[in-house]
């Protein structure tokens, strides 16, 4: 944990004093720019901002949650990460990484809050019980007190995980500690939702690179998610999309289907409904990603995964012209894709509700 | 019951019948536009292939089709990264590793040179300064026998 009030130096100060040659942080912004899903062309405007870009502060909140978000943080590969974590952030406080704690990290949280106010960043991972504030706390404070109080002083918040994002599997039915998300209860802050169970690292990463970098927060989807890595669907990003435009589908995990790769549709698969990364992110130094691997997506960056009816079950859709209403949705100015996710989720919800099962044909309707 | 060495251990196929997802020809076309674009009016391009939905097999057939020419470099700046030009002349591969050998990024780049090889302005201004602080004391002039001395510290 660094002293906030004594770093002054911009970032490219701090790489230089390092003995990072001009050549080593050209390479530092291209991977950055390949972490934020920027084109390469973008290259030169992110090396002229990152030269002048100053430590944020980042207080980080862990409430109702399983600790797979910092997991999944702490073994990003990108050189950057462990930098842009320990050197060019200054991550004031998290219970679970800091040596700290009881009275003397809360210490530490209430100086940076005092330090920084207006300034910094506060990441929470873990939705919030509305229902008894004991279910959750830390240092007899209650996670709803702490999220409030902390938040006063923000300059924006980043809901890490779909706990945070949108209640998670605390949320899930019957949700016996009235869990809720972030955005549920901050209404005066932005709130960007970087949903996924756990959010890609990469993904969590960029989106701390991309305010280190432009001081501000990307453009959001519907769902308050940066559109650069959520913008588009699993299936439309997926590698096996070809097998389902040829109508090749594998029906269980070792008939000749799975076994030459074909679509996994059939076996559950949610990528139709599903906005991520992870078809061309991947996961663990880019190796592979859970469709690449034989399964079909959980749909784990979508509201109420948890509750979707069986993460082996065909998803269901009901009846109904849902193209050409998304082509009315574009005609009157909406983004198609945003209308088309927001179609899918209203298509789910209905169909969990009614409990129909639909054919490869209906799918088609919707992509 | 059945042990361990029964199982019949099956070899998945070889690289050129993995590729079976047609992902990477639209990419090998891409560079053929890029190639034609340099050639006409200089301009290179950068494709970041994290960003292209790859399924296995796709990257090794493009980088298979490529091949490799004349030049390789060696950068190490935050980790080795690697670059070469392809058997396709103007079209380069740079492969960024970090410090501990992990990819971070893997970029075709059609370009005359990559950009990252060129000597950037305020690395050839340090270079000036710490030549000239060389030169003005025996000692340094002494210590220019050892070409490592005037190494940086970029490793």
């Amino acid at each position: 944990m660094a002293d906030s009030k004594t770093e002054t130096k911009t970032l490219g100060e701090s790489l230089r004093q390092q003995g990072v040659s001009r050549r080593g942080f050209l390479k530092f912004c291209t991977t950055t720019a390949s972490m934020m899903a920027l084109p390469p062309a973008m290259v030169p405007a992110i090396a002229e901002a990152l030269e002048k870009a100053r430590r944020p502060s980042v207080i980080w909140l862990s409430f109702q949650e399983c600790t797979g978000c910092t997991e999944s943080l702490t073994r990003a590969h990108a050189p950057t990460i462990e930098n842009l974590i320990f050197d060019h952030i200054s991550l004031d406080y998290h219970h679970t990484l800091q040596a700290a704690a009881g009275e003397g990290a809360e210490a530490a949280r209430e100086a940076a809050m005092h330090e920084n106010f207006g300034k910094y960043i506060v990441v929470v991972d873990g939705s919030i019980p509305l229902k008894d504030p004991g279910f959750s706390t830390i240092a007899g404070i209650s996670n709803l007190d702490m999220l409030k109080e902390t938040v006063a002083g923000a300059a924006a918040v980043i809901a890490v995980g779909s706990c945070a994002a949108f209640g998670g599997l605390p949320h899930a039915s019957p949700n016996p500690t009235g869990a809720v998300s972030v955005s549920e209860i901050i209404k005066d802050k932005p709130v960007v939702n970087v949903s996924g169970c756990p959010p890609i690292p990469t993904v969590i990463s960029g989106v701390l690179a991309h305010f280190l970098t432009f001081g501000g927060l990307p453009e959001l989807d519907d769902l308050g998610r940066p559109k650069v890595f959520y913008g588009q669907s699993i299936h439309d990003r997926c590698y096996r999309r070809p097998f389902y435009d040829k109508g090749l589908f594998a029906e269980t995990f070792d008939d000749e289907g799975a076994r030459k790769g074909w679509c996994l549709y059939r076996m559950g698969c949610k990528g139709p409904m599903t906005y991520n990364a992870c078809a061309t992110t991947k996961w663990n130094q880019g190796t592979s990603w859970p469709v690449e691997s034989g399964h079909g997506c959980l749909g784990c960056s979508e509201p109420d995964f948890w509750d979707g009816g069986g993460f082996y079950n065909a998803i269901s859709i009901p009846d109904g012209d849902i193209a050409r209403n998304i082509g009315l949705g574009a005609v009157a100015g909406v983004a198609v894709g945003a209308a088309a996710g927001m179609l899918n989720r209203n298509a789910k919800a209905d169909a969990v509700a009614k409990h129909e099962a639909v054919t490869v044909d209906d799918l088609e309707k919707t992509s | 019951m059945q042990k361990l060495q029964d199982i019949d251990i099956r070899v998945e196929a070889p690289v050129d019948q993995l590729a079976q997802h047609g992902n990477a020809v639209p990419v090998l076309h891409e560079i053929l536009h890029a190639l034609r674009r340099l050639g006409e009016t200089e301009e290179s391009t950068t494709i970041d292939l994290r960003s292209i939905p790859f399924g296995p097999g796709d990257e090794e057939l493009l980088l298979d089709v490529l091949g490799h020419g004349e030049v390789a470099v060696k950068l190490e700046a935050l980790g080795v990264s690697e670059i070469y030009e392809t058997a396709f002349a103007g079209v380069w591969v740079v492969d960024h590793r970090n410090t501990e050998g992990e990819r971070i990024a893997l970029q075709i780049e059609i370009a005359r040179v990559p950009e990252i090889l060129f000597t950037q302005v305020t690395d050839l201004i340090d270079s000036i300064s710490r030549l000239e602080n060389r030169l003005r004391t025996p000692d340094g002039v002494a210590s220019l026998s050892n070409p490592m001395n005037g190494r940086r510290r970029d490793g």
